[in-house]
């Protein structure tokens, strides 16, 4: 029987919620949360320790994460290593990659992850680890642990894994040499496309080229001092009855806001965060902790600049898609050019 | 700004100060409010000069408080 272990955050770990987001890392012997079903569909692992985290602190405290959790493991013996699934979870997902590629590393044991499509992870990892194509939610839990539990298992017995798309996970990058079922040569297939592309048929390339979608830098503004600046945030700080009902997950809307009246910042019991993926008790304490309204105020008054735009713009993101976040920013953008805004600050939590 | 720099890097921001924390990226309300003051000055400074430097590629600039 071959030994795994998983890695889970702290609310699939059980510890609690945002809340304890902080929480740092553990090893539990045994069955933790989806340890228990992913142990189920392994035929031939069994699942020994669940690793716990939260996931603020591993977003905030890497290293030191890392160090720890390399520390439980130096005396362990396992043959594959498991973390997440984490759907959507952006933070969870990077916490997964971080760990997977750690011990991938320092203990050369094969790793498995699942995250969705939309998971930041996924860009981050997919080159590095296995990332399985998971699903949006909790909901898929079941679904994904299968999936990790399958290929898992291959991995941990040393069996051969196959191409990306017939296997699952995110495609490496990575290129491997098949023979073809039936053996059709090169010189056939690459006519068949040319053929098909010909008369706009549709065709699979076999060599597919990723897409970089890199944004072009924009030009130093020239001069500051004359310069007008807006605020904008996904951390969720709208007026305390949120007038657009911006959702405080997956948000499609965004709001923009008056504070022209503002000094120094904007009173607290008035303005609160509907942000649902961090604690919102710092924020709502003081709002500055999240727009620097004095930072930028009195950089104004020193001429360091030439005017805080009137209005401020947020959004929340969390669960947001990156589809939603791109078209929300063109709309915005389009707002701050009408505003003549010269530049932006933009404060993500 | 933000506290995962390494997210920024990824989704293609191409200036990047650091915060400090996800739930509160510009004061920790641990410290004193003088010390979030400081910090809050400080970095927001670093990002309008940020604002005002051309760069050539995702440059992360350096924050000293």
């Amino acid at each position: 029987m071959k030994k795994g272990i998983l890695y889970i955050n702290q609310f699939f770990g059980q510890i609690g919620g945002e809340e304890q987001a902080d929480f740092e890392p553990v090893i539990r012997e045994g069955l933790v949360g989806p340890a228990t079903a992913l142990d189920e569909a392994l035929d031939d692992v069994t699942i020994t320790h669940t690793i716990i985290c939260g996931d603020n602190y591993m977003g905030s405290h890497t290293e030191e994460a890392l160090r720890r959790i390399s520390g439980f493991l130096q005396d362990k013996d396992f043959d594959i290593f498991f973390a997440g699934p984490a759907f959507r979870a952006g933070r969870y997902g990077i916490a997964c990659g971080n760990v997977c590629q750690m011990v991938q590393e320092q203990f050369k044991v094969p790793v498995v992850t699942s995250m969705n499509d939309e998971n930041p992870g996924v860009e981050m990892f997919r080159q590095k680890i296995y990332i399985l194509k998971g699903g949006k939610s909790a909901a898929d839990m079941r679904k994904d642990i299968k999936a990790m539990a399958q290929l898992g298992q291959k991995l941990a017995k040393g069996e051969p894994i196959g191409a990306a798309q017939d296997e699952g996970y995110f495609g490496r990058g990575e290129r491997h040499q098949t023979v073809m079922d039936p053996p059709i040569p090169a010189a056939d297939r690459v006519v068949d496309m040319l053929l098909k592309k010909l008369n706009n048929q549709p065709f699979q390339s076999e060599l597919p080229i990723p897409k970089p979608d890199r944004v072009p830098i924009a030009p130093a503004v020239k001069d500051l001092s004359k310069a007008t600046i807006a605020f904008v945030t996904s951390g969720g700080i709208v007026p305390k009855d949120n007038p657009d009902r911006i959702q405080s997950a997956s948000a499609t809307k965004w709001g923009r806001y008056n504070i022209s009246q503002y000094k120094d910042r904007l009173p607290a019991g008035e303005y609160k965060t509907i942000h649902a993926g961090y604690d919102p008790a710092a924020a709502n304490e003081d709002p500055n902790r999240i727009f620097p309204l004095d930072a930028l105020r009195a950089y104004e008054r020193e001429g360091k600049f030439g005017k805080l735009h009137d209005y401020y713009y947020a959004t929340v993101g969390t669960g947001t898609t990156q589809g939603e976040a791109a078209r929300m920013g063109r709309e915005i953008a389009q707002h701050l050019h009408e505003g003549n805004v010269d530049a932006v600050i933009l404060v993500s939590t | 700004m933000c506290n995962l720099v390494p997210i920024a890097l990824t989704v293609g921001a191409n200036r990047i100060v650091p915060t400090i924390s996800i739930p509160y990226p510009l004061g920790d309300p641990n410290t004193p409010p003088e010390e979030q003051w400081k910090l809050r000055y400080h970095r927001v400074g670093v990002a309008l000069d940020a604002l005002a430097t051309d760069i050539s590629e995702q440059t992360v600039f350096r924050v000293k408080v």
